[in-house]
C-alpha cells in the first residue's frame, strides 16, 4: 500500500525524524492560509499524487503548470493550488492519463548546501533490510545504480536490533558529512530504519535528503509503503489509504479476491494461479496478440468469484475476445465449467470466448460446456488457445 | 532414489483441524503419503481423517517421529508454526500458506539457516515424489515416477509443466514448488545441488519467473557445477515494471528482475530455456537430446 507525501511526513515528524514544517491544502484558499501560517516569504506547492516525477510533470490542462512551484506570496501559493487541484497531473510513472491531484502540500523552504539520498527497502538475496545511500540525491535513483552504482552505498541491519551505530557512521563517512553534523545523522539513520520496521514498510525513500547551511539533515521528500501483508497489524496505517488513487477495476477485484492488474491490449484472460495468468500473457504475445490484463482467479475460487470476474473482464471496453485458460488441480474443471455457463447466462458474452480446460475433472468440464449451448470456441492445447484468441480478437 | 521425502517420510500437518488442513490432509493420505499427525494448540487429543491431533509440534514428533511438516496455519501465525518446527527439529519444513509479512520472513530465514531443517515455501504448492510422497496442495495423480527433477516458482504453471513431461513420455523423480514470495526458504541453487547428487535424476526443469534474482544464480551454478542436462521457462516477459503480478515476489523493480535478463543468464549457462510455456516438456527433451544423455 502507498501513502501520500503528506501522510508519510507526517509518521517522520512521529518518530522524531527532521522534515520541513508544512500543511495540507484542498483549496485555493486554504493554501493561502497555510503560506500565512508558515510564516516565511517562500514556500513550495507540492502536488500530493502516488507517482514519482512530480517536479517534472506537468498538467494534462496546462502544460505550463508543473508539479511542485516555488510560491513567494499567499496569493501566488493561492493561483497555484488553484491551477493544480482537480487537474490531472502527468509523470513519468502516470501514464498519459494522468493523475487527479485532490491535495496539495504547502511546505515552508528550506537553505539547501547538499543534496543526497536515503532508501531502505528489503534485500531479497540477502533477506534482510538494507539502507542505501547516495552522495547523487535529487536524482532518479534507478539511473545513478545503472549508470554510477558505485555512488550507491549499502549497509544490511538486523531487523531487531535496528541499524548499529557503527554503520551509520560508515554512511555519513563516506557522504562525507561535516564532523560536528555525523552524531545528529546517526540518530536520522537509527530512527529510519526503526520506522521501517515498526510500521512494517516495504520502502522508506528521501530523495532528496537535504543537507543545510547549518549542517543539519531534513526529510525534504518521502515515500513510504507497506507490506500489503503485514496491514492486519497496523489498524491506523489501514486508514490511511487513498482508494482514489488506485485503479477501479483492481480495487474491485481485490474485493472479490481476485488478481488483477490491468493492460493496455485487448485480449482479456480469466487464468487459475499467478504464474499460469503470467504465461497465458506471454503467449498470446508470442502469438501476435496483446494481453488486456492480467487475471489470476487462484486456486480455489467459487462460482461467485468467477462470474465476477467475467464481469470485470466484460466491462473493459478494450476486450475484443477473453481467453479462459485453466490447468485444474485442487480447482476442479467442473467449477469452471458451471461458473462459464452460469456467467453466459446473467452477464452475457459481447465477444468471442475461447477456453482451454486442462486437469482436475477436465472430462465432465468439458461435457457441461459442451451441452449448455453456450457459443464457445473450445482449444485442446495452450498454443491453440493462443492462435484461436488472436484471430477472434481481429 | 528422489529428493528431501520418499516413501518412508513421516509427516505432521500444522493446521490440520482448520479447513484447509483437513481438506488436503485428506488429499495426501488418499495419494498414500504417511501422514502420522496434526497438531493444533488446544486440539490435543482430537483425530482428524484419522490422524492423532497434538497441542505442541515436539509431542507430536516425540509420539510419532514425524520427519517432515506441511504448514497450513493462517498467515498471522505462520512464521510461529515455522519456528516450532525448526525447535523440534524436523527435517523439511513445507509452508503452504499465503500471504505471510516479509519481515516476519527476515526472522524466518535467519533462524532456519543456523538449523539443521530446511524449508519449502511459504506460499508455495508443496511437493511431490511421484508414487511415493506428497506434501502439500499438487494434484496428484498428474505425475509420473520418472527421470526429470521440476523446481519452480509457480503452482498451476508447474501442473502444466509436470502435464507436458508426461505427454512427451518424461516422468519426474521429485516436483518442488519454491514459493512466490519475496523470501523464501530452499531456492533454485539449494535444489539444483541436491538433483545433482541424486542418481535417479537425469535431468532438471527450472520454472521461474520475473522478480528478484534467483534464476541468475542458479544459471551461474549450472554453468559451473551441474552436469545434468537443464532446461527452463522464464514467465513474465510481457509484464510491466512496477506491477506485481499475483505473486509478492514477481515484480519488475528498479530495472531488475526482468524477463530478458533472466533468460540471457540461463542461456548463457547452457541451459535450454523454452520460449512459449506450450514447450516446456519439449525444451527438456531437447536438452536431454543434445547432451547425448538417456
Amino acid at each position: 500500500m502507498k501513502i501520500h507525501e503528506y501522510q508519510a511526513k507526517q509518521l517522520l515528524r512521529e518518530a522524531d525524524v527532521a522534515v520541513p514544517e508544512s500543511c495540507v491544502a484542498r483549496s485555493a484558499d486554504e493554501a493561502a492560509a497555510a503560506f500565512e501560517s508558515l510564516g516565511g516569504s517562500l514556500a513550495v506547492v507540492k502536488a500530493q499524487i502516488h507517482a514519482g516525477g512530480r517536479g517534472k510533470g506537468t498538467l494534462r490542462e496546462n502544460t505550463e503548470q508543473h508539479g511542485v512551484q516555488l510560491v513567494h506570496s499567499g496569493q501566488e501559493a493561492a493561483d497555484v493550488a488553484g491551477a493544480l487541484l482537480g487537474s490531472h497531473l502527468i509523470t513519468v510513472q502516470t501514464g498519459a492519463k494522468g493523475q487527479k491531484i485532490n491535495q496539495v502540500l504547502i511546505e515552508a523552504g528550506c537553505d539547501i548546501a547538499r543534496e543526497l539520498y536515503l532508501g531502505i527497502v528489503v534485500d531479497r538475496s540477502l533477506a534482510r533490510p538494507v539502507l542505501m545511500v547516495s552522495s547523487a540525491g535529487g536524482m532518479n535513483i534507478e539511473t545513478v545504480a545503472a549508470e554510477t552504482p558505485e555512488l550507491i552505498y549499502r549497509e544490511a541491519f538486523d531487523r531487531d536490533a535496528g541499524l548499529d551505530a557503527y554503520q551509520a557512521r560508515k554512511l555519513a563517512a563516506v557522504l562525507e558529512l561535516a564532523p560536528g553534523s555525523v552524531r545528529s545523522a546517526v540518530q536520522f539513520m537509527q530512527r529510519l530504519c526503526r520506522l521501517f520496521v515498526a510500521q512494517d514498510c516495504s520502502l522508506v525513500e528521501i530523495n532528496p535528503l537535504v543537507v543545510t547551511a547549518n549542517d543539519d539533515l531534513i526529510a525534504l521528500d518521502a515515500k513510504m509503503s507497506f507490506d500489503d501483508n503485514a496491514l492486519f497489524r497496523h489498524k491506523d496505517l489501514q486508514e490511511l489509504r487513498d482508494l482514489a488513487e488506485e485503479e477501479p477495476t483492481e480495487v474491485r477485484a481485490g474485493d472479490a479476491g481476485l488478481n488483477y492488474v490491468k493492460l493496455e491490449g485487448n485480449i482479456g484472460c480469466l487464468v487459475n494461479g499467478a504464474g499460469l495468468a503470467m504465461s497465458t500473457m506471454d503467449l498470446i504475445k508470442l502469438h501476435g496478440g496483446e494481453p488486456a490484463n492480467f487475471l489470476d482467479v487462484g486456486g480455489g475460487a467459487n462460482v461467485e468469484q468467477v462470474t465476477e470476474a467475467f464481469n470485470i473482464l466484460l466491462a473493459d471496453a478494450d476486450v475484443k475476445a477473453v481467453l479462459v485458460n485453466i490447468f485444474g488441480g485442487i480447482m476442479r474443471c467442473t467449477t469452471i465449467a458451471s461458473a462459464v455457463v452460469e456467467a453466459y447466462k446473467s452477464v452475457g458474452f459481447n465477444v468471442p470466448l475461447v477456453v482451454r480446460l486442462e486437469g482436475t475433472e477436465v472430462d465432465e468440464g468439458r461435457n457441461i460446456l459442451a451441452e449448455s449451448g453456450v457459443d464457445i470456441i473450445t482449444a485442446v492445447d495452450l498454443t491453440d488457445a493462443a492462435q484461436k484468441v488472436v484471430a477472434a480478437a481481429r | 532414489m528422489s529428493i528431501l521425502i520418499n516413501k518412508n517420510t513421516r509427516v505432521l500437518c500444522q493446521g490440520i483441524t482448520g479447513h484447509t488442513g483437513e481438506f488436503h490432509t485428506r488429499g495426501c493420505l488418499e495419494y498414500g503419503t504417511q501422514v502420522v499427525a496434526g497438531c493444533t494448540p488446544g486440539k490435543g487429543g482430537q483425530t482428524v481423517a484419522g490422524v492423532p491431533v497434538f497441542n505442541t509440534v515436539l509431542e507430536a514428533v516425540e509420539q510419532t517421529g514425524a520427519d517432515a511438516t506441511m504448514i497450513y496455519v493462517p498467515p498471522p501465525f505462520t512464521a510461529d508454526a515455522i519456528l516450532e518446527a525448526v525447535d523440534a527439529e524436523i527435517g523439511v519444513i513445507v509452508a503452504i500458506t499465503e500471504g505471510i509479512p516479509i519481515l516476519d520472513m527476515v526472522r524466518v530465514y535467519e533462524k532456519v539457516k543456523r538449523s539443521g531443517s530446511v524449508l519449502i515455501g511459504p506460499n508455495c504448492p508443496g511437493l511431490i515424489t511421484p508414487d511415493e510422497c506428497k506434501i502439500g496442495i499438487l494434484p496428484g495423480y498428474i505425475h509420473k515416477k520418472g527421470p526429470v527433477g521440476v523446481i519452480s516458482r509457480s503452482g498451476t504453471l508447474t501442473y502444466e509443466a509436470v502435464w507436458q513431461l508426461s505427454n512427451v513420455g518424461l516422468g519426474q523423480s521429485t516436483c518442488i514448488g519454491l514459493g512466490g514470495d519475496p523470501i523464501v526458504g530452499m531456492s533454485f541453487v539449494d535444489l539444483l545441488k541436491l538433483f545433482g547428487a541424486d542418481d535417479s535424476t537425469e535431468a532438471v526443469l527450472m520454472i521461474g519467473e520475473i522478480g528478484g534474482t534467483a534464476e541468475e544464480e542458479a544459471a551461474a551454478f549450472v554453468a559451473e557445477q551441474i552436469d545434468k542436462p537443464v532446461a527452463a521457462f522464464i514467465a513474465g516477459r510481457t509484464a510491466p515494471p512496477g506491477k506485481r503480478m499475483g505473486h509478492a515476489g514477481a515484480i519488475i523493480s528498479g530495472g531488475k528482475g526482468t524477463a530478458v535478463e533472466k533468460v540471457t543468464a540461463l542461456e548463457a549457462a547452457g541451459i535450454v530455456v523454452a520460449e512459449s510455456p506450450a514447450d516446456m516438456g519439449l525444451a527438456v527433451k531437447r536438452a536431454i537430446e543434445t547432451s547425448g544423455r538417456c
